[in-house]
Formats: structure tokens, sequence, C-alpha cells
């Protein structure tokens, strides 16, 4: 079977009762357009707060394009349509500060980008421009992003060495940190893995899970081990289309999509 | 084998080329050097200039040169700066854009005594302000502008995006994260390209022969009132730089030691540019390694 072959109608996509979960942040209808082409199409998903949700798909199925899409870093890049709620308000609006949105909906990338300045400027420094200027307040938040990232430990005798001196992992594992010392709500994460070695990994892998005790955890992986072994919920993407959105538990055993069994089977195309 | 000759030949030839390139600056520099060290002293650093006698300096020439650089540089670089991160950061892709990048270009082939003409028919007759420091700073900041904002466009350029995502994604207003993260990162090769701009400006001579002019009157070094018409930091003085005292001599020089006067300026003007090109290197150099490695 070809891989255009599949029926895009031939759908299942999970919704929560709103009595028994809490919802971080929902999708509704969402289009993204990167001037004619069409990247994303009726994009629906309910994210539930304190759970890690997988994005999964093929490379170019449209994973990032959503996850850019949901704190506005695909603005003057693509033209994106549909709401984007959260807390009762609509996202993806005029009238949203994106710059304070993103506070409350950070972002770690696939490459690490820690800035070209010490361990301990690159989380302050947002802290800092936002007008935090209580030192021994700085070095509390420095510590404790620091510790929920897993990063203390390796790194605290050396907080003014450059940020540049680390290893990739480690640099991950501080782009983490930084984001988190804004005390988001919600973390999305591009393959933060996808550049690092095993073990640094699977130190990102625990990092995560003991983070979704706090935050609602969003993450791009190519990689389904990780997403069967970290997230609750899962989210099958194929050629911008969500075909399946359910437990992570049954896409990978009992998954009710023709595409999404193929492509977790891995006869893919 | 026969791709493995071609590789072979291919690069002796290269190594051939380049080292006829060193060969040539090598003779260039040692004969400009050997011929004029010799006449270097600190009286002739130091010592004003003579038309009729020998024995004369060129005290007064290069402290014009140092005075008129440091003035192009504070006009210049600022305009620069700005024309750069608009370049790089902000311009949409439209037709103005375009425009102003063309401008850009054009401006940078200009050859300098162009626009040395330009100045003199302009700011010299026209508005009026005669031979002077601000003339010559003026017509060298045409000059040096194209040269300056390219680099630092490109300079901020060489910044991954993925540096300005994270200031994004932390919440940083574009103008924030441009000017507190990428201009930082940016900054080396930023360095670099002004030091090695001021070389050039620091030996160019067409474009200030009919703006700054070509007469070093006499300054007192003793009155520091810039408003004062003998004091050294008078924009209104006609300023003759060390690079016009050279052709001057060279086209017009009485003085009994013209010759040696010529070649001591030459080797001092040549070592000046030598040390503003390494020394753009080794503080590139240094910059890029405080901002990346471990302190
Ligand atoms: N900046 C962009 N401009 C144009 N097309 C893009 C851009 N980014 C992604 N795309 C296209 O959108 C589709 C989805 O890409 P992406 O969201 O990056 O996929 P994934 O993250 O699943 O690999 C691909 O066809 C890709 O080529
Ligand atoms: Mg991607």
């Amino acid at each position: 079977m070809g891989i255009n072959k599949y029926d895009f109608n031939e759908k299942n996509i999970l919704k929560f009762d709103s009595n028994e979960h809490e919802l971080a942040i929902v999708t509704k209808n969402l289009q993204v357009f990167y001037g004619d082409k069409h990247a994303l199409f009726d994009g629906d998903l309910e994210f539930e707060r304190y759970k890690i949700t997988s994005l999964i798909g093929a490379s170019g199925s449209g994973k990032s394009t959503y996850l850019r899409s949901l704190n506005r870093m695909n603005d003057n890049v693509a033209r994106v349509e549909g709401e984007i709620l959260y807390r009762g308000l609509n996202v993806n609006s005029k009238k949203i500060n994106v710059y304070e949105m993103r506070k409350h909906i950070g972002m770690v990338f696939q490459r690490p980008n820690p800035f070209s300045k010490s361990i301990r400027e690159n989380i302050t420094f947002a802290l800092k421009e936002q007008g935090l200027k209580n030192k021994k307040k700085l070095e509390e938040i420095v510590e404790t992003s620091l510790k929920d990232a897993a990063l203390w430990d390796e790194v605290k005798d050396d907080l003014d060495k450059s940020a540049w001196s680390l290893s990739g992992g480690q640099q991950q594992r501080l782009c983490i940190a930084r984001t988190i010392a804004m005390k988001p709500d919600i973390l999305l994460l591009d393959e933060p893995a996808s550049a690092l070695d095993p073990i640094s990994t699977s130190k990102i892998e625990e990092t995560l899970v003991e983070l979704k005790k706090r935050y609602t955890i969003i993450i791009v992986t190519h990689n389904m081990q990780q997403a069967s072994r970290i997230s609750d919920y899962t989210a099958f993407f194929h050629l911008g289309h969500i075909l399946e959105y359910d437990k992570t538990k049954h896409i990978f055993t009992t998954p009710k999509v023709t595409a999404t069994n193929d492509y977790i089977s891995g006869n893919f195309g | 084998m026969k791709t493995k000759l071609q590789n072979n030949v291919a690069i002796t030839v290269i190594r051939v080329i380049a080292a006829l390139v060193v060969l040539i600056l090598a003779f260039l520099l040692g004969d400009i050097l050997i011929s004029g060290i010799p006449h270097i002293s600190w009286h002739f650093l130091t010592a004003a200039s003579q038309s009729f006698t020998s024995g004369g300096g060129i005290g007064v020439q290069l402290f014009n040169s140092i005075y008129l650089l440091i003035l192009t540089l504070i006009i210049s670089f600022p305009i620069s700066l700005g024309a750069g991160i608009f370049l790089s950061e902000y311009a949409p892709k439209n037709i103005f854009t375009a425009t102003v990048r063309m401008a850009i270009e054009v401006l940078s082939s200009l050859p300098s005594v162009v626009v040395g003409l330009f100045g003199f028919l302009l700011f010299v007759v026209q508005m009026d302000m005669g031979f002077s420091i601000l003339s010559g700073a003026i017509a060298l900041t045409f000059f040096n502008l194209p040269l300056l904002t390219r680099n630092i466009e490109e300079s901020l350029r060489a910044v991954p995006d993925l540096q300005r995502e994270a200031g994004l994604s932390l919440g940083l207003s574009k103008w924030k994260t441009v000017t507190k993260i990428i201009l930082p990162e940016a900054l080396p090769g930023i360095v670099t390209g002004v030091v090695l701009g001021a070389g050039r400006v620091f030996g160019e001579a067409a474009a200030l022969i009919y703006t700054a002019g070509q007469s070093a009157t006499n300054i007192n070094f003793g009155n520091w009132n810039p408003f004062n018409s003998t004091s050294p930091l008078n924009l209104m003085r006609p300023a003759e730089t060390l690079a016009v005292h050279i052709w001057k001599i060279n086209s017009e020089g009485v003085m009994p030691d013209a010759a040696a006067v010529s070649a001591g300026s030459s080797a001092v003007l040549i070592i000046a540019v030598l040390i503003f090109n390494f020394s753009a290197r080794v503080i590139g150099n240094q910059l890029y390694r405080k901002l990346t490695a471990t302190k």
C-alpha cells in the first residue's frame, strides 16, 4: 500500500470528558499554510493537564508545524487558521500578547540552543529582562530550575562557565532549565533528544517524567520507543493530518486506524 | 588514477598561485619597510613637516589620520549598525529593501576618487564647508559605510536562527532578542570588520585630497578647545593625512629629503595598516573565545 493511499477520513481522535479531565490546551480546526502549501489540516486535539502527550509520525508529517503553532512560533513564517484555546483565551488571535503568552507556553528545540553566555546567565537572562532584580531570588531560581532539569549536580561548581562548554545533552537540559525557569504551564518539546546519545536521551526522558508532576508536556518525537516509554497520550500525524489520538498504550498495542497500525509496525508505505 | 592526477595537478597549481601571492606581498612589504624604517625616529613621528627644508616630520599628518579615522568611525558605525540590523533582522522582501541593498552595492563599488570629488562638490563647495576635517570625515563615511553595513549584516546573519527562536520562545521581544542575544554573538565578526575597515580608512588618500585638503596647517597641540581654529580638534580646519602627504610629496614635494620622508611615511602607513589587520584577527578571536569557550 502506498503512503498516499490512506483514507484521511479514517480517524480515531480521543475527546476528554471535561468533568473528569482537566484540559491544558485545546486546538480546534487548526490549519497551517506555508504560502500556498497546506501543511496541517483540521488539527483538533485536546491535551490533558500534567500529562505527557507525544506527537509521532513520519518526517514531514506536520508535527513541528503543529507544535510551533501552539506558542505562535510560526508567526511570520506560516499562516495559521483555527483556534488554540488556553485558559479560555484563543491564543491564535491578534489580540493576544504573544510575548506574555510564550512565558506560559515554553518551548525546547530539536538542537540545543543555549545563549553564548554563562550557564547562570542562560537561566537568569530572560528573568532579568522581565524586571526580576532580586539576586537571591535569581540564585534560587537558577538552583531549582537546574535541579528540575537534573543538571544541578553536574554544573553547580561551574555556573560561570560558558554554556557552550557543556556537552550536547547537558546543553539540552540547560535549555529545559532555562524554559522552566519562566514557570510556564505547558512545555513544548520538538524532538529534544534527536541529536543526543542514548545516555543523554534517557536522562532527558527521566527529567520529563519527573517534570510532568508540575507541567503539561507535549513532545514531538520520531522515536516510537521514546513515545511509548514516557507519554500518556499519543497523536499520530500523517501528511498533515492527525489520524489517530489515544492513550499511548492503545496506540502502540491496538491502534484503530490502518495508517497508525502500519506506521507503528514498521510497514509504512 | 586519472582523477587523482587531475587532483594533484590542480592542487599544485593552486599552491603555486598562493605562493606567488605571498611572494609579491612579501616583496612589496619588504621593500617599503627596508627603505622606510631607517628614516623613522621619534623626531620624524612627532615633528611638523617642512615644505622647503629637510628634517621635517609627520607629526601633524599622523594626528590628522588618527583623528579623521575616529571621526569617521563615530559617524559611520551607528549608521551601519542600524542599517545592518535592519537588513539582517527586519527588512521585508520588497522593493524598498532591494533598493537599499542595491544602493549599498553601488556605493561600495564607487572608486574612492569619485567619492572624494562628490564630497568636494557637495560639502566643500556647495555647503561651503571648505577643505576641512568634517568634509573629509563625511567623504570617508561614504567610503566606509557600505562595507561596514555589509559586514554587520553578514555577522548578524551568521548567528543561527535557533538563537532567535530561543529568545522569542522565552517571551523576549524581537528587539530584545536582536540587541541582547544576536548582537553580542555577532560581535567578534563585527569588531573584526570595524578594525579592518579602519585600516582601509587609515590608508585612504583619493577620497581626502579634495575634501580634507592637502595642507597641514600648523596646529597648536597645547590648545584643545575644538572651537579654536588652531586646535587639533577643530573640525573646520584643513587636514592633510599621512596617505595624502605621501601622495603630495611624490607629486610635488620640493624638500631636499623628499625621498626619505616619503619612504619613512610609507613605512609608518604600512605598519599602521598591518597593526590594524593583525589586531582585527586577534581581537576577533579573543572575543569569540571569550563568548564561547570556558573562561
Ligand atoms: N518554513 C517552512 N516553509 C515551507 N514549508 C515548510 C516549512 N516548514 C515545514 N514545511 C513543510 O511542511 C511540512 C511539514 O513539516 P514539519 O512540520 O516540519 O514536519 P515534521 O516536524 O513532522 O517532520 C513538510 O512538507 C515541510 O516541507
Ligand atoms: Mg519536525
